[in-house]
């Protein structure tokens, strides 16, 4: 079973700040992570090479650094990693991401099964993953909670906020992960070493090394665009209802009736 | 001499700190009440390949270097002590000797299983009348057809209780005093080789200290490590290894007491402000992490200098007696500045000053790394 694993470094927000006044995260000295749930997907991908064969390959799209987290995902027991690294990627929204780590997944060919982690934790959208499955053409199921494999056959749990379903699919699919699923394994200081002995370990593509439309790559090509970013504030307001007991209610019940709660 | 750690360091330095964050911090207190074994612990150090990092792979090690191994003692120490001694004693001890002068027959049946942490090392030098004088040995070794014959004690021996392959020194020819001690590997369950009690100690509760105790133990033949005669050499360079390890060891406890000092003062108040806005206690602070960045400097030397291939006892020596006395005084004055709070349980202080100790005190006291220094600078 060959899988692709799509990864993310990002800053550990446990220690992260952030700068008021720009509204940007202040990433100096602020450690770079595998994304958590991501390393939950490389787990699930590593077991399952574990149990069936085949090869697990992760991809990246990200700045040079971010092979880092490559790293760490190979000493994971992952085989191949991949980082999608060029100016023109720079600035990607979650669509521009999703197309250009599908078109380094169609480079890389031949895989039955993709994981990604749900969300990341720096921005929390959940877009990524299902994008990815849209611009490759195959099935997806989110939020997986446990995953069994019979042949071709698929059964997940798919984990939502009040329950959960299980869904069956074939082969090839794409899961999201999301915490819970299993325990990631310590990378090996081993295969650290191994990791940083070998000149190849990540493989680096640029723009040039894998099939892409210039024109939808980057920051021009993304949809979403950001305008200002802010801490929220929550304001809750009181009011106070004047009379009678018997005027209180009244007046309650018909502001209940306003806001459509009753 | 170039400190900066390259990126393998860095990325191994990352896990094990993760590790001990996770895996360790939370039952360090616990441990160390109770005096357990780390056991499920040192399996999860194995599945990460953690028990035998400066070994080549093809015997089962990580294939790193000591910088990386005794980044793991720290980060392992910062959070608990006892598991620093034992991935020392294991690593430095017990591994080691095999490596560094076992044949290729040995390493394959007792390198590979230490270093890919299947199996546990500890190492037999220290008796009840040997102890800084080690070349008084009273354990003997007779050879006896195909086997030796080993009768003798052997004291405080670190994870004697859960060790599988333990090195140990013997007398093969007394008259040649030290040069007639020669070293063994010996396998837990040899019949004639049997454990004291465990020892009920001051500090790092939960590793497994016992006595080694031989009455007509026979061994193959084949189980001398180098020739005759070579222990007390063997014995001696094993040390100078080990004592990186233990001076990791107490980096990594000084550097707790430190990191936990620092996050007190600015949070405890009396008199109105933090205890940390006093420049009494400011002046403390700073003294206290100048001397834990020494303390590193002289650690990570003493590594690099054992990576080089040059000779590196003195530089061991040196990291050894600085580091644990650091590590004593930084604890000491941890406890102090946490007044009465140091001093009892609750807080890891308490803990961290009885684990320093023993810093100062195994693998060559104080005393005896000063020997070591003087005698490699005077004739």
């Amino acid at each position: 079973m060959n899988i692709v694993v799509c990864v993310k470094q990002v800053p550990d927000t446990n220690e992260v700040k952030i700068d008021e006044e720009k509204g940007t995260l202040i990433r100096e000295g602020v450690e770079s992570i595998i994304n958590p749930e991501d390393r939950i997907a490389v787990e699930e991908a590593v077991r399952l090479k574990e149990k069936f064969g085949g090869k697990v390959t992760v991809i990246s799209m990200g700045p040079p650094q971010a092979e880092n987290a490559l790293i760490e995902a190979y000493a994971m027991g992952a085989d191949e990693a991949i980082l999608l690294s060029d100016r023109a990627f720079a600035g990607s929204d979650t669509w521009a991401t999703a197309y250009t780590l599908a078109q380094g997944i169609k480079e890389i060919g031949d895989f039955d099964l993709i994981f990604c982690g749900r969300q990341a934790i720096d921005g929390d959208t959940a877009q990524v993953g299902p994008q990815v499955a849209e611009n490759l053409n195959i099935p997806q199921i989110t939020y997986v909670s446990n995953v069994e494999i019979e042949g071709k056959t698929v059964k997940a749990k798919r984990q939502l906020e009040d329950g959960y379903c299980i869904l069956e699919s074939e082969l090839p699919l794409l899961l999201t992960v999301v915490d819970g699923l299993n325990e990631p394994r310590y990378p090996s200081i081993k295969r650290i070493v191994d990791a940083y002995n070998k000149e190849d370990t990540v493989k680096v593509w640029s723009i040039d090394d894998f099939e892409v439309d210039e024109d939808k790559l980057g920051l021009d090509a993304s949809p979403t665009q950001v305008y200002d970013t802010f801490v929220p504030t929550h304001e809750t307001k009181g009011e106070m209802l004047e009379g009678s007991a018997k005027e209180k209610v009244e007046k309650l019940v018909e502001k209940l009736k306003e806001e459509q709660v009753v | 001499m170039d400190f900066n750690l390259n990126e393998e360091h860095k990325m191994s330095k990352k896990v094990y700190k993760e590790f001990a964050e996770k895996e360790v911090e939370p039952i360090a207190a616990e441990i160390d009440e109770s005096c357990e074994f780390p056991a499920e612990n040192v399996k999860k150090m194995q599945k990460a390949d953690m028990m035998g990092i400066p070994f080549p792979q093809e015997y089962g090690g990580a294939g790193s270097d000591t910088l990386n191994y005794v980044l793991a003692v720290e980060e392992l120490s910062r959070a608990c002590a006892t598991h620093g001694v034992i991935l020392s004693a294991h690593t430095s001890l017990g591994a080691h000797p095999i490596y560094k002068y076992g044949n290729e027959k040995q390493k394959e049946k007792y390198l590979k299983p230490l270093a890919n942490g299947e199996k546990i090392g500890a190492f037999g030098l220290t008796e009840p009348d040997a102890g800084t004088d080690a070349s008084a040995q009273k354990t003997t070794a007779k050879l006896d057809g195909d086997e030796y014959v080993l009768n003798g004690n052997k004291i405080f021996i670190t994870n004697a209780g859960v060790a599988d392959i333990f090195i140990v020194m013997a007398m093969t020819d007394k008259s040649k005093g030290t040069r007639g001690i020669s070293a063994f590997i010996v396998e837990k369950d040899t019949p004639g080789f049997t454990l004291g009690k465990k020892e009920d100690k001051m500090g790092i509760n939960a590793s497994d200290t016992r006595e080694l105790i031989f009455q007509d133990c026979r061994i193959p033949k084949e189980n001398i490590l180098g020739k005759e005669g070579m222990g007390f050499k063997i014995a001696m360079a094993t040390l100078d290894g080990g004592r990186i390890g233990i001076a990791a060891q107490a980096l990594g406890i000084a550097q707790r007491a430190l990191d936990e000092t620092v996050q007190y003062v600015q949070e405890r108040e009396q008199f109105g402000r933090p205890i940390g806005k006093f420049q009494g206690l400011q002046w403390e602070i700073a003294e206290m992490a100048t001397k834990v960045e020494a303390a590193r400097n002289l650690v990570y030397k003493a590594a690099k200098t054992k990576d080089s291939g040059e000779s590196f006892s003195k530089e061991a020596a040196m990291a050894k007696y600085y580091a644990s006395e650091v590590a004593s005084e930084v604890a000491n004055k941890a406890v102090q500045l946490h007044g009465g709070y140091g001093y009892i349980k609750e807080y890891p202080v308490e803990r961290l000053m009885r684990d320093a100790k023993i810093t100062e005190i195994y693998e060559g006291t104080t005393e005896v790394q000063k020997m070591v220094i003087a005698g490699s600078l005077l004739n």
